[in-house]
């Protein structure tokens, strides 16, 4: 049996592996500059990161809002040829404060609170930090209509002191 | 919790009657309810429920705010109390009116924009923005 041509594929091989790998360790550090602000555009958790590149040392910094984001960042950086390491600098946001279950500003509450009472001319509405006092007069059978409607302004509270007819 | 107590009856009577993403929540010393309710009937039921625990809604510690879901493309009701409906430009009470649809009246429901406005088209053609609370959808 002829191992020649075998021999000779192993041969080839390795010379073309030993070439890829010589031109990896070649790619400058404006090509791989390039790259990163070529990968910012296809992936947007790269926007908020800032880059610098020494001797195919990537180094990263900024702020992203999760660990899956600062995972995809470094991963794809990486994955750029030439990048020998990721130094990562890269800092998670802190969590958005926790939303309080009423949270319309008075002046969202106050266009909210003129439609409502448009109907109800004798009614006297006043909006002070979130809640609604309702003052003046208005027939007994409207009430649930109007505090229906104050209701889904999501106010802290309704203060009701109508006189009701 | 002395206020969960104090509702709990209309709490029940939410929960038995098919009230969907029900929430019910404390804060500041007031209650607040929240969910979608099937029907216009079952809505009208709980502000009977809550009008007998708390008589004409006085103390001011329930935010009562389950609502009809409907889907858009669904046919409503106009209920206003006697007069016909304005149907404006835009979301708010400071449109301008470009159209009426009368007490009692079937309109169509296009999208809703918030709690308060439905995008809705009458059978005559006019489209506009309308006041939820005016509108009972029909399933």
């Amino acid at each position: 049996m002829n191992k020649k041509p075998l021999k000779r594929a192993a041969i080839l091989l390795s010379i073309f592996f030993l070439l890829a790998s010589i031109t990896s360790c070649g790619v400058k550090d404006s090509t791989i500059q390039e790259k990163i602000s070529e990968a910012t555009k296809t992936t947007p958790e790269l926007s908020s990161i800032t880059s610098a590149v020494k001797d195919g040392v990537v180094t990263l910094s900024g702020e992203v809002k999760d660990d899956a984001a600062k995972a995809t960042c470094e991963t794809v950086i990486k994955a750029i040829k030439g990048v020998k390491s990721v130094a990562s600098n890269i800092t998670i946001a802190p969590p958005p404060p926790v939303q309080a279950i009423t949270d319309s500003t008075d002046d969202a509450l106050k266009k909210g609170v003129t439609d409502a009472t448009k109907d109800f001319p004798s009614v006297k509405a006043d909006v002070a930090d979130g809640m609604i006092t309702l003052t003046g007069d208005l027939k007994r059978n409207s009430l649930p209509k109007l505090l229906q409607s104050l209701s889904t302004l999501k106010p802290k509270k309704i203060d009701n002191k109508l006189t009701l007819k | 919790m002395a206020l969960q107590d104090k509702y709990k009856e209309l709490i029940d009577v939410a929960n038995a009657s098919g009230v969907t993403s029900l929430q019910v929540q404390e804060q500041d010393n007031v209650l607040h309810i929240d969910g979608e309710a099937p029907t216009g009937a079952i809505k009208d039921k709980l502000w009977e429920v809550y009008n007998k625990i708390d008589p004409d809604y006085r103390s001011g510690d329930l935010l009562l705010n389950v609502n009809v879901s409907a889907n858009p493309g669904t046919k409503a009701k106009v209920i206003t109390e006697s007069s016909n409906l304005n149907i404006r430009k835009g979301p708010g009470t400071d449109q301008p009116v470009i159209g009426k649809a009368a007490h009692n009246e079937m309109i169509t429901l296009v999208s809703k924009t918030n709690d308060q406005w439905w995008l809705i088209k009458t059978d005559s053609g006019v489209e506009g923005y309308a006041y939820s609370q005016y509108l009972s959808p029909q399933s």
